[in-house]
């Protein structure tokens, strides 16, 4: 039977790890290999980078921090901010990830998705989809970190994603992020039910029954989260068994 | 010992070469990517990648001046052991039918069908960890048992003619096939090099294994 999945992030700056509270405030807190070294051995089940450099000089810091993580840990690795082009889908798979998520360039050219999973194959492009809850039930999509609205529907976006061939959507409720009341579960369940891609939840994580509620409650088939793991909340593993317990098929 | 990982513009093989010359840290081996078809008929173990379409896949192989030719002579006539990842085990197939029928090498018979789980809630991709129910002892998964996971990304799999072929399988909404195996030649629906310690295990069993 296959297991619900279990993905902490690091948000890396310049070949650093830090982390926000909606997105802004940033703290310094790690070197991003030595970070997913322990993930690894704590039995986190993927693990996703999100580049949040500025500037594009410092670029080349985030491929030399992910080719250093894949030679040091064997488990599927998602890498994404930052991708426009073709070109960086390559250097960060050669570099050793394994999916590559788009998030404002597939708002701007939703067929820059229908071209990449082409080139590289669906199972490798994860499209990144944030979103704001506008009204009861109406999800906006926003860009540039949550600030510039779209006025695109959140769920129509999603389906058009995966029928351009995305092979997994990664949902993440900006009105909840940082927030640590929970992800926004009526925006999860609105896209996994409407896609028949795997959902990731993502945004908002303050408790272990908050990543129980994104599968159960929200239809995701993985969980995301940054700051419980992070900072040290909660570990993986009380994370695994908390799901496990409350009867999630999990990986031990 | 020579291990050839064959370059043919599949997505992840640094992931899988990585992954091996970790494994190989422990045998010896030399591991090397490589496109040329000399290198890939002098190798001692050969192993085949892949991501993405089974088409695209084979094209790419075909597209290695030789490299079939020279994988057909290491693998059928000198019996060098090879081992196929993901798309590049469903490539030993008879025919994939993946954005049309194509013909695979045919070196294990089968057909590489869509996933169809009976479960609609299910999804596709499957992607994630998955337990192995192992059905022919192999020594491959020498140091593994039936339960331990292994992490799968494929919306297609690998229907063997010959039930026996089959080493091990997973459940996803039924039986879906998760390693293969005939002779020198094995293959496994699953990513070995991001599999974690069961993972490099198994690499390492393959590195080890003298058929």
């Amino acid at each position: 039977m296959l297991k619900m999945r279990v993905i902490p992030c690091l948000d890396v700056k310049d070949g650093r790890v830090v982390n926000g509270v909606n997105f802004v405030n940033l703290v310094d807190a790690g070197d991003p290999v030595e970070q997913a070294k322990i993930y690894d051995a704590a039995g986190a089940d993927e693990l996703t980078f999100l580049d949040i450099t500025a500037s594009s000089d410092n670029r080349d810091t985030l491929y030399d921090v992910v080719s250093k993580t894949a030679e040091a840990c064997f488990m599927p690795l998602t890498v994404g901010g930052g991708v426009r082009k073709s070109e960086d889908i390559r250097k960060l798979l050669l570099a050793g990830a394994d999916k590559v998520s788009i998030n404002t360039a597939a708002v701007k050219n939703p067929d820059f998705v229908k071209e990449a999973a082409q080139k590289f194959g669906d199972q490798c492009i994860v499209v990144s989809i944030d979103a704001k809850e506008t009204a009861p039930g109406k999800f906006e999509i926003f860009t540039h970190g949550g600030r510039e609205p779209t006025g695109i529907d959140a769920v129509a976006f999603a389906k058009r994603m995966a029928a351009n061939g995305a092979g997994e959507l990664l949902v993440t409720s900006m009105d909840r992020d940082g927030t640590k009341k929970g992800y926004n579960i009526p925006l999860t369940r609105a896209i996994a039910d409407a896609v028949s891609v795997p959902v990731i939840a993502s945004g908002g994580v303050g408790s272990l029954d908050d990543l129980v509620a994104g599968i159960r409650d929200g239809h995701a088939t993985a969980v995301l989260a940054a700051s419980i793991f992070h900072f040290g909340t909660f570990t993986i593993g009380q994370a695994k068994a908390h799901m496990l317990a409350a009867g999630l098929s999990m990986r031990p | 010992m020579t291990v050839a990982v064959i370059d043919y513009g599949a997505g992840n093989l640094k992931s899988a070469a990585k992954a091996l010359s970790y494994a190989a840290t422990e045998t010896g081996d030399e591991v090397v990517i490589t496109a040329d078809a000399d290198v890939i008929r002098k190798a001692d173990r050969i192993v085949l990648p892949g991501v993405g379409a089974f088409a695209e896949c084979k094209r790419g192989l075909e597209a290695l001046d030789g490299g079939i030719a020279a994988m057909r002579e290491a693998v059928l006539e000198k019996g060098r052991p090879i081992l196929g990842i993901c798309v590049g085990m469903q490539l030993l197939a008879t025919v994939g039918v993946e954005y049309g029928e194509h013909a695979g090498l045919d070196w294990i018979k089968g057909r590489v069908v869509k996933l169809t789980p009976d479960d609609p809630s299910l999804k596709i991709p499957q992607m994630g960890w998955n337990n192995l129910n192992l059905k022919r002892p192999h020594p491959i998964f020498d140091g593994l048992e039936s339960g331990v996971h292994a992490y799968f990304v494929h919306s297609y799999h690998f229907i063997a003619d010959d039930a026996r072929d089959v080493l091990a399988d997973v459940d996803y909404g039924g039986k879906v096939t998760a390693a293969i195996g005939r002779g020198n030649i094995v293959g496994v629906q699953f990513h070995p090099e991001k599999s974690q310690a069961v993972g490099l295990r198994l690499l390492g069993n393959f590195l080890r294994w003298r058929p």
